[in-house]
C-alpha cells in the first residue's frame, strides 16, 4: 500500500539536469579532439619538468613572445600541482585536527605560525634539500618551486577546511552516526561536501596568492646561483633584469590569459557544480553558471565517464564499511584517558622549552644579540609601514566598496576583478617604482612603501563589497525612509553594517602585506637596486647573500610580529565585531 | 512475554553546566519498550526527553544505569534502531534516492539491492517521482517523508521519532502523522515499535498506546498514562478530549505525582521560579480567561485551542499565571484569581504595576536583584553577571531565554531599566537619565 502524498509540490528539477538528459551528439564530436589535445599538452609539460639538470647548468630562457604559451603551460602546470597538494594537505590537516584533541592542540598553533612565515622563507630554507632529493634532474628545482607556490596557497585552505569540519551541523553528525557511516564514507558524504563552498572560495584566493609570488617561486637563488625555471615568473624576472618594458607588457597579458583560463575552465565549473553543497536555500539569488560545466553535462560520453567514475568510487564505501554493531562491546577504551592528555601537554611543554634553549644558544653563537635588536628595529619599521598603509587603504576603499556593494550590477563582477588584481605580482610595478623614484629623487623609505599593499589592498575592497551587498534591502529602505543624513548615516548604518567584513579583509590584507614586504622593500630594475629599510628588505638581502642563520632569524622575527599583531589587534576587533558594534 | 525491545534501568545522565559543575539532566529513569506498541514521551523543553532518546539511539552514553536492546547492552548506534529527526537532518547535496540509500550504503548493500529497497520505501511513504530531487527542492512535509523513508528502509525494529512533526505546519504535521499511523495499522511498516518524543499533547494521545510525562530539572518519569483507544482514532472525541485534559492538568498542576503514584508537594523544582512566557502571552491568556466565553474559568484544552498558542507556549503561560498568583489550576480547569481579574481588566499602567509587584514577590531572582540595586542605587549589573548566576541553577540552553524574560518582565513592570549598549541593568527611575 502506498500513500498519496500532497502532489501539489512538484519537484523543481534544475535546468542543468534537464540538459543532461538530452545531450546532443555534436558536443561529443567537438569535444573529443579538444580534450585529447589538452591531455597531450599536459603530458608534454610534465615530461619537460623532469629533464636532466645540474646546478650551474644554464637553462635557456628568452624574452621572445613566441615562447610565452609554453611558459604559461609550465606555470599553469606548476600551480595546478601545488593546488592539488594544497587540497590534500588542507583536508589531511582538517581531519587530524578535528578528530583528535591532542593533535588539535598542537596543529592549530603550528598552522598559525606557518601561515605567518613568508613564502620566500620556505623557499630559501628548503631548496637545497629538494635539489639533493633528485640529483641530476630538474625535478628537484621544480619541486622547490612547486613547494613555494604551495606555501602561498595551503594555509588558508587548511584553516577553511578545519573550520568547516568543526562546524558541521549537529543533526547531520548525529544522522551519520545513527546510519553508521564509516569514517571513509562520512568523509566523502559529509565532511567534504560541507567544506566545499568555503574551500573553493579559499582556493580562488590562494590562486591569487600563488600568482603574486610567482616571480619569487620560479626564479630561485641557491648557493649564489640564479636558477630560472621556464615559466611566466622567470620571464618577468628576466624582463626586469634586462629592462624590457615590452616584455613586461606581454607578461601581464599572458598572466591575464592564464588567470582567465583557470577561472573559466577550472573554478567557474567547480563553483557552479558545488552550488548544491551550499546550505542556504537560494532566495532569489542567481545560481552560478558555467559554460564549461554545461559542456560537460551535455556531452554524453563525458557525462557517462563522470558517472562511471563516481559509481566506481562509491563502491569503496561498501568495502570500507563499519562492521560492528552498537551491541558489540568495544574492544578497547577509545577515549583517551585523563592521564594521556596530561602527559601529552607535558611532552609538548618540554619540547617547547628545549627548543627555546637551543634557539637562544644558536642565535647567540651565530648572529649575536645586537643583530637581534637590529632586526627587531627593522621589524618595527616595517610594522609602521604596514599599519599606515592599511589605514590609508581602509580610508580609500571602504567608501568605494560600500558604493559598489550597494550597486548589485557592479558588485556582481567585482569578485573576478578583485581576484585578478590580487594576483598581480608587485614585481611588475618595479619599473614604475624605480624609474619614478630615481627621476623625482624621492626617498625610497617612503615611496617604496605603497608596493607593500599593492596586492593586498584588494582584500579590503573585496570584503567590504561583500559586506555591503549583504545589507538587507529592508534596512536600506529604512535608512532612506528615516532620511538619515551624512555622518549619521555612516555612523549608524554603513560602518556597523560592513565592520565585520572589513575586519576580515583587513586581517587578510595585513598578513599578506608582511609577506609582500620582502618583495617590495627590496626592488631591482636592471642593475639598479632600491632598498627601503625594513625587515622585508633584510630578509630579501640575506636570501640573495645566502646567509642562512640571518634568514631564519629574520623570518622568526616576522612571525612574532605577525602573530602578535593578529592576537592583540585583530582578534580583539573580531570579537568586538561579533558583539555588534556601533559608533 | 519475550524480552522487551528496549530496556532502561535507573539511567542517570548529567552534563557540565556553565560554571563547570555537573547538572543532572536525567535521574533514575526506568523505561521499557515492548514489541508492537507506540509510546509517547511528553515533557517541557529541558526535561531531558531528547537526551533520553539519544541514549537509546546509542548517540550518547548514560552515566550510570543499564541500557539494553533485545537483552544486549548498547554501546553505540544499533542496526535495529533508527531515528527520525526534528530538523530532518537530510544531506542537502544528496538526492532523495541517495538520502534514502545512505544507511544501506553504509551497511554495504549491493547497488541493485539498494535501489530496490529504496524504491519500496519511497513508494510506501509517498515520494514517487521525487527520487532525483534535492531536499531543498521539496516542501517541509516532503522532506520529513524522506527522513522517514531513510529510517524505515533499514527495517529497524525500533523507530525513534524526535519531535518529527514539530518543524512542520499544523496541517502538514497532522497529515503526515495520520499517514504514519495508517501504515502502522496496515502492518506494512517493518518496524515493531515506535517511540515518539513530542511536546504536542494531542499528537501523543492520537498516536500512542502509552504516554510518559516527564518532569523537568532533573528529568524523571512523573506519570504514565495508558491510552487504550481503538485505532484509527478520531480527533475531537470526548475520550481524546478527556485524556488531553488529564495530561494538561498533570503537566501544569503544582501537585506533582511521581511515577509510583505518590504526591509530590515540593512545588518548587527551582526552574518554576523563573518566568517562562513573555508578557504578551501572559496578558493574552489572562484576557482570554476572563472574556465572556470563559468568564474566569476555562477547561485547559479548550482555552489552549482558543488562544492558538502552541502547547509549549500555552503551558508556560499557564505556569506563569499560577506563579504570579493570577490564576490557579483545578480539576483540569484554569481559574482566574481575584488578583488576576483585576490584572486582566486593568489598563496598561495598572498592569505594569501589578506585574512588577507580583514578580518582585514571587520570583526570588528578581527580588534579590532588586534588593541589591536598591542598596546601591547607582550600581549597574552587567548581563554577563546575571547570565553566570542563572547558569548556576539553570540548564545552559535555558539561560539566555530566561534572562531575556526576566529583563522583559522587570522592565515592563518598571523595576529596572536596561542599557543595551553596555549590556547592563540598573534600577528604574521615574525620570530616566540619558547617557
Amino acid at each position: 500500500m502506498s500513500i498519496n502524498a500532497a502532489k501539489n509540490t512538484s519537484p523543481n528539477l534544475k535546468e542543468t539536469e534537464n540538459l543532461a538528459v538530452a545531450p546532443s551528439g555534436i558536443w561529443d564530436l567537438m569535444l573529443l579532439p579538444i580534450i585529447l589535445l589538452i591531455l597531450l599538452v599536459l603530458g608534454f609539460g610534465a615530461e619537460e619538468m623532469a629533464k636532466p639538470f645540474l646546478v650551474g647548468d644554464p637553462i635557456p630562457l628568452s624574452l621572445d613572445a613566441a615562447n610565452l604559451p609554453y611558459y604559461l603551460l609550465r606555470t599553469i602546470l606548476r600551480m595546478f600541482i601545488a593546488l592539488a597538494f594544497s587540497v590534500v594537505f588542507a583536508f589531511g590537516f582538517a581531519l587530524l585536527a578535528s578528530r583528535s584533541k591532542a593533535a588539535e592542540k598542537v596543529l592549530v598553533p603550528i598552522l598559525d605560525i606557518l601561515q605567518s612565515i613568508p613564502v620566500l622563507g620556505f623557499l630559501s630554507i628548503t631548496v637545497t634539500g629538494f635539489i639533493a632529493l633528485f640529483p641530476g634532474s630538474l625535478l628537484g628545482v621544480e619541486c622547490a618551486a612547486i613547494f613555494a607556490i604551495f606555501t602561498a596557497q595551503a594555509w588558508n585552505m587548511a584553516f577553511s577546511a578545519y573550520q568547516s569540519f568543526k562546524t558541521i551541523p549537529a543533526e547531520l553528525e548525529e544522522a551519520s552516526r545513527i546510519f553508521k557511516l564509516s569514517p571513509w564514507q562520512r568523509f566523502w558524504r559529509l565532511d567534504i561536501p560541507v567544506s566545499m563552498p568555503g574551500m573553493l572560495w579559499n582556493m580562488m584566493m590562494s590562486m591569487s596568492g600563488g600568482w603574486f609570488f610567482l616571480v619569487a617561486s620560479e626564479a630561485i637563488t641557491v648557493a649564489n646561483q640564479d636558477i630560472k625555471l621556464p615559466g611566466i615568473g622567470s620571464y618577468i624576472a628576466l624582463a626586469i633584469d634586462e629592462r624590457d618594458l615590452t616584455a613586461i607588457g606581454l607578461a601581464i597579458v599572458t598572466m591575464l590569459i592564464g588567470i582567465t583560463l583557470y577561472d573559466q575552465l577550472f573554478f567557474r565549473p567547480l563553483v557552479a557544480w558545488a552550488d548544491k553543497f551550499r546550505f542556504e536555500e537560494g532566495d532569489g539569488e542567481v545560481a552560478p553558471k558555467s559554460w564549461a560545466l554545461n559542456f560537460w553535462r551535455r556531452t554524453l560520453w563525458l557525462q557517462q565517464l563522470g558517472l562511471k567514475f563516481i559509481k566506481l568510487f562509491e563502491g569503496s564505501f561498501r568495502f570500507f564499511r563499519k562492521r560492528t554493531d552498537g551491541t558489540t562491546a568495544p574492544s578497547k577504551n577509545l577515549i583517551p584517558s585523563h592521564h594521556f592528555a596530561r602527559g601529552w601537554d607535558i611532552l609538548v611543554m618540554i619540547a617547547a622549552c628545549l627548543a627555546v634553549i637551543y634557539l637562544i644558544k644558536y642565535i647567540h653563537t651565530e648572529v649575536g644579540l645586537t643583530e637581534v635588536l637590529h632586526i627587531l628595529y627593522l621589524g618595527v619599521l616595517t610594522l609602521i609601514r604596514v599599519v599606515v598603509l592599511i589605514a590609508i587603504a581602509i580610508v580609500i576603499w571602504v567608501p568605494i566598496g560600500i558604493w559598489i556593494g550597494l550597486n548589485p550590477r557592479i558588485a556582481e563582477h567585482s569578485q573576478a576583478v578583485a581576484q585578478f588584481l590580487a594576483a598581480f605580482p608587485a614585481n611588475l610595478l618595479f619599473p614604475i617604482a624605480v624609474v619614478g623614484i630615481l627621476h623625482f629623487e624621492l626617498d625610497p623609505n617612503i615611496w617604496l612603501s605603497p608596493l607593500i599593499i599593492f596586492g593586498t589592498q584588494w582584500y579590503i575592497l573585496f570584503n567590504v563589497i561583500a559586506g555591503a551587498s549583504t545589507i538587507p534591502v529592508e534596512l536600506r529602505y529604512a535608512a532612506d525612509n528615516l532620511g538619515l543624513k551624512a555622518w549619521t548615516k555612516w555612523r549608524r548604518y554603513y560602518l556597523p553594517a560592513v565592520f565585520p567584513s572589513l575586519v576580515t579583509g583587513a586581517l587578510t590584507a595585513t598578513g599578506g602585506s608582511w609577506n609582500a614586504s620582502i618583495v617590495s622593500e627590496y626592488v631591482t630594475w636592471g642593475d639598479t637596486t632600491l632598498k627601503a629599510e625594513g625587515l622585508g628588505a633584510y630578509i630579501a638581502e640575506m636570501t640573495t647573500a645566502g646567509d642562512f642563520p640571518r634568514i631564519a632569524l629574520g623570518i622568526g622575527v616576522m612571525c612574532i610580529f605577525v602573530i602578535g599583531f593578529n592576537r592583540f589587534i585583530w582578534r580583539r576587533l573580531y570579537l568586538l565585531s561579533e558583539k555588534g558594534l556601533n559608533f | 512475554m519475550s524480552t522487551p525491545l528496549l530496556k532502561l534501568r535507573s539511567v542517570n545522565k548529567s552534563f557540565k553546566s556553565a560554571d563547570g559543575s555537573d547538572r543532572l539532566i536525567l535521574e533514575n529513569v526506568d523505561f521499557t519498550l515492548k514489541e508492537g506498541e507506540i509510546v509517547a514521551l511528553l515533557g517541557q523543553s529541558g526535561s531531558g526527553k531528547s537526551t533520553l532518546l539519544r541514549i537509546m539511539a546509542g548517540l550518547i552514553s548514560a552515566d550510570s544505569g543499564e541500557v539494553e536492546y533485545a537483552g544486549k547492552p548498547i554501546y553505540g548506534p544499533v542496526n535495529g534502531i533508527s531515528m527520525v529527526f526534528q530538523s530532518f537532518a537530510l544531506f542537502p547535496w544528496l538526492s532523495v534516492q541517495q538520502n534514502v540509500e545512505l544507511g544501506l550504503e553504509a551497511r554495504g548493500v549491493a547497488p541493485d539491492e539498494r535501489a530496490k529497497k529504496a524504491k519500496q520505501a519511497i513508494e510506501l511513504i509517498g515520494l514517487e517521482g521525487f527520487e532525483g530531487a534535492l531536499p531543498k527542492e521539496l516542501s517541509g512535509g516532503m522532506r520529513q517523508r524522506v527522513g522517514i523513508a531513510r529510517a524505515i528502509v533499514l527495517e529497524p525494529e525500533v523507530l525513534l521519532m524526535d519531535e518529527a512533526f514539530s518543524a512542520l505546519d499544523v496541517m502538514t504535521g497532522e497529515h503526515l502523522r495520520d499517514d504514519i499511523l495508517e501504515l502502522w495499522q496496515s502492518g506494512d511498516l517493518p518496524t515493531k515499535s515506535l517511540l515518539v518524543v513530542s511536546h504536542n499533547i494531542e499528537e501523543a494521545v492520537m498516536m500512542a498506546d502509552r504516554a510518559l510525562i516527564f518532569s523537568s530539572n532533573p528529568g524523571r518519569v512523573r506519570f504514565e498514562l495508558p491510552i487504550e483507544l481503538e485505532r484509527p482514532r478520531e480527533p475531537k472525541t470526548s475520550e481524546i478530549h478527556h485524556l488531553v485534559d488529564c495530561i494538561y492538568t498533570e503537566m501544569v498542576n503544582p501537585q506533582r505525582r511521581l511515577a509510583d503514584g505518590q504526591l509530590d508537594y515540593g512545588l518548587a523544582t527551582e526552574r518554576s521560579l523563573y518566568p517562562r512566557a513573555n508578557v504578551a502571552s501572559i496578558e493574552g491568556l489572562m484576557e482570554r480567561l476572563i472574556d465572556p466565553e470563559f468568564l474566569g474559568r476555562a477547561d485547559l484544552p479548550k482555552i489552549a485551542e482558543a488562544t492558538e498558542m502552541g502547547d509549549n507556549a500555552f503551558i508556560n503561560a499557564v505556569e506563569d499565571l499560577v506563579l504570579l498568583e493570577f490564576a490557579m489550576v483545578k480539576d483540569g480547569d484554569l481559574i482566574a484569581t481575584e488578583l488576576g481579574g483585576i490584572f486582566g481588566n486593568g489598563d496598561s499602567e495598572l498592569r505594569k504595576q501589578m506585574l512588577g509587584q507580583q514578580a518582585l514577590q514571587t520570583i526570588p531572582f528578581i527580588s534579590d536583584l532588586y534588593q541589591e540595586l536598591k542598596s546601591a542605587p547607582s550600581m549597574k549589573v552587567s548581563f554577563d553577571v546575571l547570565t553566570k548566576s542563572l547558569g548556576l541553577s539553570l540548564d545552559k540552553r535555558d539561560v539566555k531565554k530566561t534572562l531575556d524574560l526576566i529583563l522583559e518582565w522587570s522592565t515592563y513592570g518598571e523595576l529596572f531599566d536596561l542599557d543595551f549598549k553596555a549590556r547592563k541593568v540598573f534600577l528604574h527611575s521615574e525620570s530616566p537619565v540619558r547617557i
